[in-house]
């Protein structure tokens, strides 16, 4: 239930800043699309509600993780334009296994897009069981565990463990 | 100014697009042109739908929160679709180009199926 109703408020709130200015009519309509939606697939949308509550966790999310990710996907695209132009192509592809602590679907899922859109990494599947990704790497600086870790996985994993898991 | 901003982030996004179709031409095999189109074209395009913002902002805020809105699904759409397409070439036996130097994934799926 307070999953519906965390999607009821989502919705319509992206209903509102779609159609902007609001006016009585767009609301009336944008509460009825959001019931809708909110019915349909709400139960869907988290499975643990109570994490939405915790202010801590949006004041490292916007303070904490939304530079770091900034930051890394700037470095991401002069990364690719600098092997893109270069004439003698530096590239050194592979797929490599990476571990993680991090268990819940909402963490591993950012992980997942993090890694996707920071330089040289791409995510190619995902085992929840294990805590695994297979991440393809276009320059690969080594495959034991603990390398794949310190390049790819320590810039996220602590701040995503704070922001979603514990 | 705020226009001469805009402007400057619309040119910066439309630099960061065309490198990264070079990229989708230049680079060898469909993972690493994967990663070429999602990081170059994700961060172009949020900047030029960034740059309509900065410019439309005395004029029509409704225009600057739908770029804004925009944004937000474009970051979280498009490596979800880079990971789909990447998972079903993998499965569907795309070969990784001959230079690469490992491959884990096709390691540990050998005793799957």
């Amino acid at each position: 239930m307070k999953s519906r109703i965390l999607m009821f408020i989502i919705a319509f709130a992206v209903w509102c800043l779609l159609t902007w200015v609001p006016d009585t009519e767009h609301l009336i309509a944008g509460a009825v699309v959001a019931l809708i939606v909110a019915a349909v697939m709400g139960s869907m949308f988290s499975t643990r509600p109570h994490m939405m509550l915790h202010p801590m966790r949006y004041f490292y999310f916007i303070f904490w993780y939304l530079p770091v990710f900034i930051w890394e996907l700037l470095k991401a695209n002069i990364d690719v334009a600098y092997r893109v132009i270069h004439p003698g192509l530096p590239i050194k592809p592979g797929i490599v296994k990476l571990k993680t602590k991090l268990r819940s679907d909402t963490g591993l899922t950012f992980l997942a897009n993090s890694i996707t859109l920071t330089p040289g990494t791409l995510t190619v599947d995902v085992n929840q069981d294990d805590g695994e990704l297979y991440i393809h790497w276009i320059y690969v600086k080594g495959t034991d565990p603990d390398t794949v870790f310190r390049e790819i996985g320590s810039r996220f994993e602590p701040i995503l463990m704070k922001i979603f898991e514990e | 100014m705020i226009d001469t901003i805009g402007m400057v982030f619309i040119a910066l996004g439309l630099t960061f697009d065309v490198l990264g179709c070079v990229g989708l031409v230049r680079l060898p095999d469909v993972y690493n042109r994967l990663q070429a189109a999602t990081k170059c074209v994700t961060l172009g395009t949020c900047s030029i739908l960034f740059g309509t913002f900065l410019i439309t902002i005395d004029t029509s805020l409704a225009t600057g929160l739908k770029a804004l809105v925009a944004i937000v699904f474009l970051v979280l759409a498009s490596p979800v679709a880079a990971h789909a397409v990447s998972r079903g070439a993998h499965r569907a036996g795309v070969k990784l180009w001959e230079g690469s130097v490992v491959d884990q994934y096709a390691e540990d799926k050998e005793g799957e199926e």
